[in-house]
């Protein structure tokens, strides 16, 4: 895993955002992935959601697993504390870093060899306890550090490169997400960028866990035909339920996609996600309804995606533990150590 | 005519039950009255990895002097359990007086000729009081107690108190069962010769100690040292251990003001998951720890060689039951030792703690925090099921309201903002201690990414060599420091001269105790040493080379302690000669002492001071 630094010089007339920064500060390291890689189009939609967003870099974490895709922390925010932890854990590791500070925000990456095989476990665990992330994993279907075997996403009859066949039923992580009660839930492709930036905002803006599945295909392993996790069979099987239009009171989104009608989504914090209905008969604020249009498409061949589930009241794990505001890592002896008289009470019950 | 022995303050009660009868309190009220009597007691519970319906025992060592090592052998044994009668005939001390149900006529052939039989007509008693089927079986195990009482010559109004104290505010509850207590007691008095060759007298000798669990101690200690996340799985005999941090946070850790938490407890999925949500909230800045047995430690040990190796601390309390595999789970070992000092792949080991008793797992549990903290790395204490599933009696346990927590070498936003040379892995001191810094700290500068992967002084990706062994050399010279910072050995020297040396750790303590006085007594000399930490400090070192033979007493098959030391203090293995005890049962002084004695006739050596006369 090498990595090349960035020349840090900029052109002085570069855009800053509110807080005084540049699209460039949130930029990592240059890439080391294979040139036209799904990964690194996600990486600049998190460059680019951040900018616009107005976060400091510095009050986000980035934690990853183990893979191509959990390398790519390494590519955006390099002035932000990241942690590439073990092979399947980075949901467990994110846990208890969200809960030692609960002011930053926390980007789970990970990969469908990360999440949907030996990670699964920690992946189903983060959604129920309603970890306050963003987690998304960067779904291409295939192994690529490995070299080309098969992922558990990848689709029962999917062709590999060198000709095998998939003769297993793929594990489909959206279903999974809603099935487990993530509060927001969505389906993206790299090779969207329009929608994607949207998408990761408002799932950074989202409390609780937010869970995107993005559609990245693997350029060097999983890219031709017979694959249904490639450019062109994703773009030929897009279904595309709606598209953010705008998150009040941030920033208006303009895009150029055809016109629908609107669906305004109201947050708990008073947040407004407007979303232009491209299926006038989804509503991504039904769980149910959800599952049912996705199990539909799916049997149909189709590629589901959008906010796919939004839930407005949701609470996340420093709610349903009843923590205080301050974060841990800053308590301080007197609000942690009862101290002896406290001590000396215990002793007394113990004679 | 039988013989009956005779002791005061010094023997042996066991009580043979069913699990889930509703014996578990009324054998603990019998320990605590002792207890209240001034007379030293030390219970063993003893059960099946079941919930209902199997065997489970209770044995109460009386013993004036405190001793509170298992002594072995039951004196008076409480046979309750028809299951387990012929076993339980067979434990009893030649002399010993069985305690039954006499309810039901038994043949003589049921019996022992050498053990005096006590018969108490127990559910002919409830069935003529009780209506209630529940009433009949909980009140059973109180009427004993009280037929106790007068065979033993117990305090009944001491009794009576810790009725009041538990049933405060519930007269009810509280009328009834002094009626059953006094059931008992009154049939005794009257059927029964009382007391009994064996029976307890007041004495002064409990003062100001205190009966608590080692579990309940080490979670306290959690809370005194500051841990405000902690991530656990269920495993015997630990989770007692995470049950009671969750109850003293209820109690200790709420803002009163805003009735928040100050700390955050998560049942995770597993082992694997509760290690992970340690190292995040320790690599966060947040002190977190979680508390396992064996099993656990195999599955986190992917975690433990991740956080040796990118240097996040945390806090792994491991109350150890019998291995290997599932092995034994509700007995105890100390068999985890090699497991715990060097878990996980390639090179890497770690600093352990030995508690001895209860007001140690308090103490090391705190202290575990401020090590983990400052050497950036994970800690275990190493308590087990003996100390941590048993009410021990010590010391009471003290705090220091001066403590401030020991965060270790993190560098804050001035450091930084100040120019100071962060390098994540730099020995900047010279201990091999490098700084680091929590998320979000600065804007522009002190973030770094933490990985598995080699690194360079400033955690940049390399896979140099020289690089790398920079690195791992950094890696040992940390752990020479820890050498200066986990709690020193305690030596215990002989009342001559000698160069026979016993080394030994945690819950072998009160039997080591009670044999090493049995030395003195016998002129057998040893010096003693107890180890309290790893890496060995110098003076367990010294105490190695001062010596020419040294036992090393441990609860395990393979001598662990004694393989560690000949690994790490470089010492001849044929000078150490291992004492091992793992049956799954605690260690007795009466082992200690047989298989010493034994080993030092063998050895032939003349006592010192007889070559001096």
């Amino acid at each position: 895993m090498t990595y090349i630094t960035k020349p840090k010089l900029h052109h002085p007339s570069l855009v800053k955002n509110q807080v005084g920064y540049t699209r460039r500060d949130y930029e990592g390291a240059i890439s080391t992935l294979c040139a036209g890689c799904g990964h690194d189009s996600i990486t600049a939609a998190i460059v680019s959601a951040c900018f616009e967003l107005d976060i400091e870099p510095h009050k986000v974490a980035k934690l990853s697993g183990i893979g191509c895709s959990s390398k790519t922390p390494t590519y955006f925010l390099g002035n932000s504390h990241g942690f590439n932890t073990v092979h399947g854990r980075m949901p467990s590791v994110l846990t208890g870093a969200n809960l030692a500070n609960r002011e930053l925000i926390y980007m789970g990456v990970s990969g469908d060899g990360d999440s949907a095989s030996i990670g699964i476990g920690q992946f189903a665990h983060s959604m129920r306890r309603g970890v306050n992330m963003v987690y998304i994993v960067e779904n291409n279907g295939v192994y690529g550090l490995t070299k080309g075997q098969f992922s558990a996403t990848a689709d029962k009859g999917s062709k590999s490169k060198r000709g095998a066949v998939n003769t297993d039923d793929c594990i489909d992580l959206v279903m999974m997400a809603l099935q487990l009660g993530a509060t927001f839930v969505a389906r993206s492709f790299s090779g969207d960028k329009a929608q994607l930036v949207p998408i990761i905002k408002a799932a950074i803006l989202h409390r609780g866990a937010a869970f995107l599945d993005v559609i990245s295909p693997c350029v060097a392993f999983n890219n031709h035909e017979g694959s249904t996790k490639s450019y062109d069979f994703v773009r030929d099987h897009n279904d595309a339920v709606n598209r953010i239009d705008f998150i009040e009171p941030r920033a208006e989104i303009t895009t150029d996609y055809a016109a629908g009608s609107l669906q305004e989504v109201r947050q708990h914090d008073g947040k407004v996600l407007r979303l232009r209905k491209l299926s006038e008969d989804y509503d991504p604020t039904d769980r149910i309804g959800a599952m049912n249009y996705l199990l539909q498409r799916q049997a149909a061949g189709e590629v589901v995606t959008g906010v796919l589930y939004l839930d407005q009241d949701s609470q996340d794990l420093h709610g349903s533990l009843n923590t205080v505001g301050k974060s841990f890592n800053r308590l301080t002896e007197a609000e942690l150590i009862p101290g002896s008289a406290a001590l000396e009470k215990i002793n007394a019950t113990l004679r | 005519m039988v013989k009956a022995i005779t002791n005061t303050n010094d023997f042996v009660v066991k009580f043979a039950n069913v699990n889930g009868s509703g014996s578990a309190s009324a054998n603990e009220l019998f320990a605590r009255a002792i207890l209240r009597m001034g007379v030293p007691v030390s219970p063993r519970n003893i059960f099946p990895s079941n919930i209902q319906g199997l065997p489970t025992w209770y044995e109460v060592r009386v013993n004036e002097k405190g001793y509170l090592g298992r002594r072995g052998g039951v004196d008076l044994m409480v046979a309750m359990n028809p299951q387990t009668w012929a076993q339980d005939l067979r434990e009893l001390e030649p002399g010993g007086y069985l305690f039954f149900d006499s309810s039901k006529p038994l043949p003589k052939s049921r019996f022992r000729d050498d053990v005096n039989v006590i018969g108490v007509p127990l559910t002919e008693i409830c069935n003529s009081t009780y209506t209630d089927v529940r009433q009949r079986q909980l009140f059973k195990n109180i009427i004993y107690v009280g037929a106790l009482a007068a065979l033993l010559e117990m305090d009944i109004p001491e009794i009576e108190k810790l009725f009041g104290e538990q049933y405060k505010g519930k007269e009810k509850l509280l009328g009834a069962n002094v009626k059953a207590l006094k059931l008992g007691y009154d049939y005794a008095k009257e059927h029964l010769q009382c007391p009994l060759g064996i029976r307890v007298q007041r004495a002064n000798n409990v003062r100001d100690k205190i009966f608590i669990e080692g579990n309940n101690a080490a979670a306290l200690g959690c809370v005194y040292g500051g841990a405000t996340v902690c991530a656990w799985y269920p495993i015997t005999p630990s989770s007692s251990l995470a049950e009671a941090f969750i109850r003293h946070c209820q109690k200790l850790r709420v803002d009163p003001v805003s009735g928040k938490n100050r700390f955050g407890i998560i049942q995770a999925e597993d082992e694997l998951a509760s290690i992970g949500m340690v190292v995040g909230a320790g690599w966060n800045g947040a002190r977190a720890f979680t508390a396992t047995s064996g099993p656990g430690i195999s599955l986190m040990t992917e975690f433990i060689g991740l956080a040796y190796f990118a240097e996040i601390p945390a806090t792994i309390i491991n109350v150890q039951r019998g291995g290997p595999a599932t092995g034994m789970p509700t007995r105890t070992q100390q068999a985890d030792i090699t497991a715990c000092a060097y878990a996980g792949h390639g090179d890497s080991k770690h600093v352990l703690l030995f508690p001895e008793d209860p007001k140690e797992c308090f103490e090391m549990s705190a202290q575990s925090l401020d090590l983990a903290d400052r050497l950036q790395t994970p800690v275990f204490v190493m308590t087990d099921l003996d100390i941590g599933m048993n009410q021990r009696l010590c010391d009471p346990l003290k705090w220091d309201d001066k403590y401030q927590m020991d965060r270790g070498k993190v560098m804050d936003y001035d450091a930084l903002e100040g120019g100071k040379d962060f390098g994540r892995y730099l020995d900047a001191d010279g201990d091999g201690i490098p700084f680091r810094t929590y998320p979000g700290t600065h804007p522009t500068k002190g973030a770094y990414f933490t990985r598995g992967t080699t690194k360079d002084r400033y955690a940049r990706y390399s896979e140099e060599g020289p690089v790398y062994v920079d690195n791992m050399q950094r890696l040992l010279k940390k752990f020479e420091t820890a050498k200066r910072l986990v709690p020193a050995a305690i030596g215990r020297p002989a009342k001559q001269p000698t160069k026979l040396g016993v080394l030994y750790f945690g819950s072998t303590a009160p039997a080591m105790n009670e044999a090493l006085d049995a030395f003195d007594v016998q002129g057998i000399n040893v010096d003693a040493m107890r180890v309290r930490g790893f890496p060995f400090g110098e003076e367990v070192i010294e105490f190695l080379e001062d010596h020419e033979q040294v036992f090393v007493v441990e609860q395990n098959r393979d001598g662990q302690l004694r393989s560690l030391i000949m690994n790490e203090a470089a010492t001849d293995g044929s000078k150490l000669i291992p004492i091992l005890h793992y049956d799954g049962t605690p260690i007795t002084a009466r082992f200690i002492i047989g298989e010493i004695a034994e080993k030092v006739a063998i050895l032939k050596v003349t006592p010192i001071r007889k070559v001096a006369n």
